[in-house]
């Protein structure tokens, strides 16, 4: 059999310039995007909407979130509990608050995330937990209905 | 002058390379993706509520005006009072007529010691009524937005809950 040598093979480049650009956009585009904020939403959570709760122009001093699912256990740092168990938790927050804030635990604001479905004397009752405990700021969260449109 | 042809074609072709450019670019697109959250914008109801002041006298010269929020067993919402008068339709137009019961009686001119500022809301909602018609009830008694400006008018801003009852 006769093998014929083949020519001179030349490289064959693809242009990568299109791939790139596409990708540096891509970048540019989940940079702009990027939410480095600290917002406790948690995904379980489906909070009611409201065409009237604005964002707050200036953040709270000093705030506690509290998010209830359905099923009204209580979602505080991540770890859920139950009503009773919320309480120590509670205590020592105040303890936290009145020892490094000025104001103490009145001026720290509590924070309610509660699931649209809950059942509304199960936030109350957690409300009244607080209030026992010496909170006496709350603010009720609810997603804003113009910027979810 | 004469160009001496031998030094061009000498001359070899610079290539970038551009293996560890798209490998750093790969990886922070990979980054800036699994870090992608998007976030909700939220807002809030401001309420303060001491423990003692539940049940006290208000500091208010109006008379509280008191909402009852009335409920079936499976949370749904079943009626809607102010006082003893009851709004009839579904839930949004329960909401809506109890929004312009509000505005005929309280006003939107909002300023010192007017109708508007020293108005007081009580909810008294039932016990196992979805969250979700208490934040309407809040939306129709804190304001609206008006239809030409797009602005919130705000309404009644001292809200405070009663015990919930059914529990």
């Amino acid at each position: 059999m006769k093998i014929t040598k083949k020519g001179r093979r030349s490289i064959v480049e693809g242009d990568l310039t299109p791939m790139i650009d596409m990708t540096f956009q891509l970048i540019a585009f989940f940079m702009v995007l990027i939410n480095f904020t600290q917002a406790e939403q948690d995904e379980k959570v489906r909070v009611p909407s409201s065409e009237v709760a604005k964002p707050p122009e200036v953040p709270f001093e000093s705030s506690l979130t509290l998010q209830m699912t359905r099923d009204a256990g209580v979602i505080l740092d991540g770890s859920t509990f139950d009503l009773e168990a919320l309480r120590p938790k509670l205590i020592a927050e105040r303890q936290i608050a009145d020892a490094t804030r000025e104001g103490g635990s009145t001026e720290l604001t509590i924070i309610v995330r509660a699931d649209m479905f809950v059942e509304t004397g199960k936030v109350q009752d957690m409300i009244r937990l607080c209030q026992d405990v010496g909170f006496e700021k709350f603010a009720l969260r609810a997603k804003d209905e113009k910027a979810a449109n | 002058m004469k160009l001496r042809n031998s030094q061009v074609h000498g001359r070899e072709k610079v290539e970038l390379q551009m293996t560890p450019m798209i490998d750093i670019v790969f990886q922070l697109l990979v980054f800036f993706i699994l870090t992608f959250k998007i976030v909700a914008v939220e807002g809030d109801f401001n309420i303060k509520m001491p423990k003692a002041a539940q049940g006290a006298p208000s500091d208010s010269l109006m008379v509280p005006l008191k909402l009852s929020l009335r409920a079936a067993p499976n949370g749904q919402l079943t009626g809607v009072y102010l006082g003893d008068t009851p709004f009839s339709g579904s839930p949004s137009q329960k909401f809506a007529q109890l929004q312009n019961r509000l505005v005929q009686q309280v006003g939107l001119d909002g300023g010192p010691g007017s109708a508007q500022e020293e108005a007081e809301i009580e909810i008294d909602a039932d016990y196992h009524l979805h969250y979700r018609f208490v934040i309407e009830a809040m939306t129709a008694v804190s304001g609206r937005l008006d239809p030409e400006t797009g602005e919130i008018q705000r309404l009644i801003e001292k809200v405070k809950f009663s015990n919930p009852k059914g529990g």
